[in-house]
């Protein structure tokens, strides 16, 4: 019975099985990508990014139909562009990085959705801002895993002065050259699993699987290790469940996706071990030192 | 070979001068205090040494120093204090010139974080958030990393700033110790007591600069005066300065 609820769709059908690679995938690379976004104070940044892919996608689509492979470059081009530039303007200029975004990223969702109306129905629409996570096929899928092994060894590389430049962005200016490269190279990745995310989750929800995972690791330790694979954790577990969920009641895959994430964001916010609001509330006795 | 060299320097921002022409040399193994009222161009001065501020005009040589061989304490370090890394990760961040992106931290580079930790009287705390310290502590730490750094050149930026006596004394002895290995180090400061006493050479800046030498001799009530009397001019309309003109005439 139980095994029929939460194994038999996979053993079951194909598109389930790569729906679950997808978003396995999916969390790997995201997800730490997130807890970075997260402690930069970048979360909205991602947001205003994945919106910034949109024209791109659009182009694709315009120029090729419904097809995920036209679309993706289309969004990485797009992505890559405004990214780019945006931290261009804000290294060079006064202008902070959030605020040079926001104009960037305004600017491509209204072009986007005008360049999928002309061509478009509403459910063309529909699948670009919310993706379809089941309809994924070979290639797709082999996109998904390829842009998520770019990211794990990218993060490898970048890691230390990205963390360094998280910490004490000064510092690292007066030791070392690296901080600008490392801050480009990890605005890249951002945009890379955007584009990934956008495959299942659509525009409007790809930045969900980066930055809710991140959001529960934050609630359970204080350790950026740790935290990272709390965050993957919960990435699986959140897209495992929500895609069984979503077989089961009908609800669409992306949202349920999502919709898990944010009750697991709440438990944490509620019972997480580190800031939780029981634990603020029962915090015991005070220790002796 | 000086270990610093002033060669006309004026820095600033948007074109208007903080620190205004200034010519001079620091010997190599200096311990030098630069004193001067609030916007007297002190912090400015530092970031132009370490590299952060190109001069608007002249030069500063390092004298065969690489920008790597200096250590530089900013006066309000934009470090974020809510990032999970621990004190032994951050302090080890000064090993960077050996480690670079991918160098590993061996034993030996252990022992000597634990080393520079337990020098600026933190042991224990290896594990603990950089978050959870109080300020006193933080200011041991970015010590600590300095001491790691084990740079030529240290510049400090006002590092006893509301830190308490017990801890300025912990670390100004950290400072004449640095000193006494012949490395050449840079101070803001506002402590004209502390200065008298420890500092051997002092520069009174007031944009300009209006004493450089021994501190016996610097530190007059006349000259502190005349820094004192610097106004803090930031003119938008003020014309460009002609002084490069003056002189190329004399010349």
């Amino acid at each position: 019975m139980l095994y029929d609820a939460l194994i038999g769709p996979f053993t079951e059908f194909e598109f389930m099985r790569r729906a679950l690679a997808a978003v396995i995938a999916l969390s790997l690379a995201g997800a730490p990508i997130g807890v970075f976004l997260m402690l930069r104070r970048m979360s909205l940044v991602g947001d205003a990014m994945a919106h910034a892919i949109l024209p791109g996608a659009a182009v694709g689509f315009l120029l090729s139909g419904l097809n995920l492979f036209a679309m993706t470059a289309g969004g990485l081009i797009a992505g890559f562009a405004v990214a780019i530039l945006a931290g261009l303007v804000a290294r060079s200029t006064g202008l902070k990085e959030d605020a040079s975004l926001a104009t960037f990223y305004l600017a491509s969702l209204a072009l986007g959705v005008t360049i999928v109306s002309i061509k478009g129905t509403n459910i063309d629409l529909l699948h670009v801002l919310f993706g379809n996570i089941l309809a994924m096929d070979d290639q797709t899928l082999l996109v998904v895993a390829f842009n998520a092994t770019v990211t794990l060894l990218v993060l490898a590389v970048i890691y230390r002065p990205l963390v360094i430049e998280s910490v004490d962005p000064l510092f690292l200016r007066t030791v070392s050259r690296a901080g600008g490269p490392a801050h480009l190279a990890f605005l890249a990745l951002v945009v890379i699993n955007l584009v990934n995310g956008f495959q299942a989750l659509g525009t409007l929800l790809a930045v969900g699987l980066m930055i809710l995972p991140a959001g529960i690791a934050r609630f359970w330790s204080r350790d950026l290790t740790v935290m990272i694979c709390i965050a993957v954790v919960a990435a699986a577990v959140s897209g495992y469940a929500g895609l069984v969920l979503s077989f089961q009641t009908r609800v669409p895959s992306g949202p349920a996706i999502i919709l898990v994430a944010s009750a697991l964001y709440t438990v944490s916010v509620l019972f997480g071990r580190v800031g939780g609001v029981v634990r603020q509330l029962f915090p015991g006795r005070h220790l002796e030192a | 070979m000086a270990a610093l060299h002033f060669h006309n320097v004026t820095l600033g921002y948007d074109r208007h001068p903080a620190v205004h022409h200034l010519n001079g040399e620091v010997a190599p193994g200096a311990l030098l205090a630069v004193i001067g009222p609030n916007g007297a161009g002190k912090s400015t001065l530092l970031r132009g040494i370490v590299g952060i501020l190109r001069p608007l005009d002249g030069s500063i040589h390092l004298g065969g120093l690489d920008s790597r061989d200096i250590a530089y304490l900013p006066q309000s370090a934009e470090i974020d204090r809510s990032f999970p890394i621990s004190v032994l990760d951050f302090v080890a961040t000064g090993l960077w010139r050996g480690t670079g992106l991918f160098g590993g931290i061996g034993k030996a580079a252990r022992e000597k974080i634990l080393r520079a930790i337990a020098s600026v009287g933190l042991n224990g705390f290896e594990n603990r958030p950089i978050g959870t310290l109080s300020g006193g502590q933080m200011q041991r730490v970015l010590f600590a990393r300095v001491l790691l750094q084990d740079a030529r050149l240290i510049v400090l930026d006002e590092p006893f700033n509301a830190i308490d006596s017990k801890t300025t004394a912990d670390l100004l002895a950290l400072v004449k110790h640095w000193h006494g290995e012949g490395r050449t180090v840079l101070a803001a400061l506002h402590d004209m007591e502390m200065v008298r006493t420890h500092f051997s050479e002092t520069l009174v800046l007031a944009r300009g600069p209006v004493a450089w030498g021994p501190t016996a001799e610097v530190l007059t009530p006349e000259n502190l005066m005349v820094a004192m009397r610097m106004c803090e001019a930031f003119d938008d309309s003020a014309a460009a300065c002609s002084a490069d003109d003056a002189r190329s005439r004399a010349a």
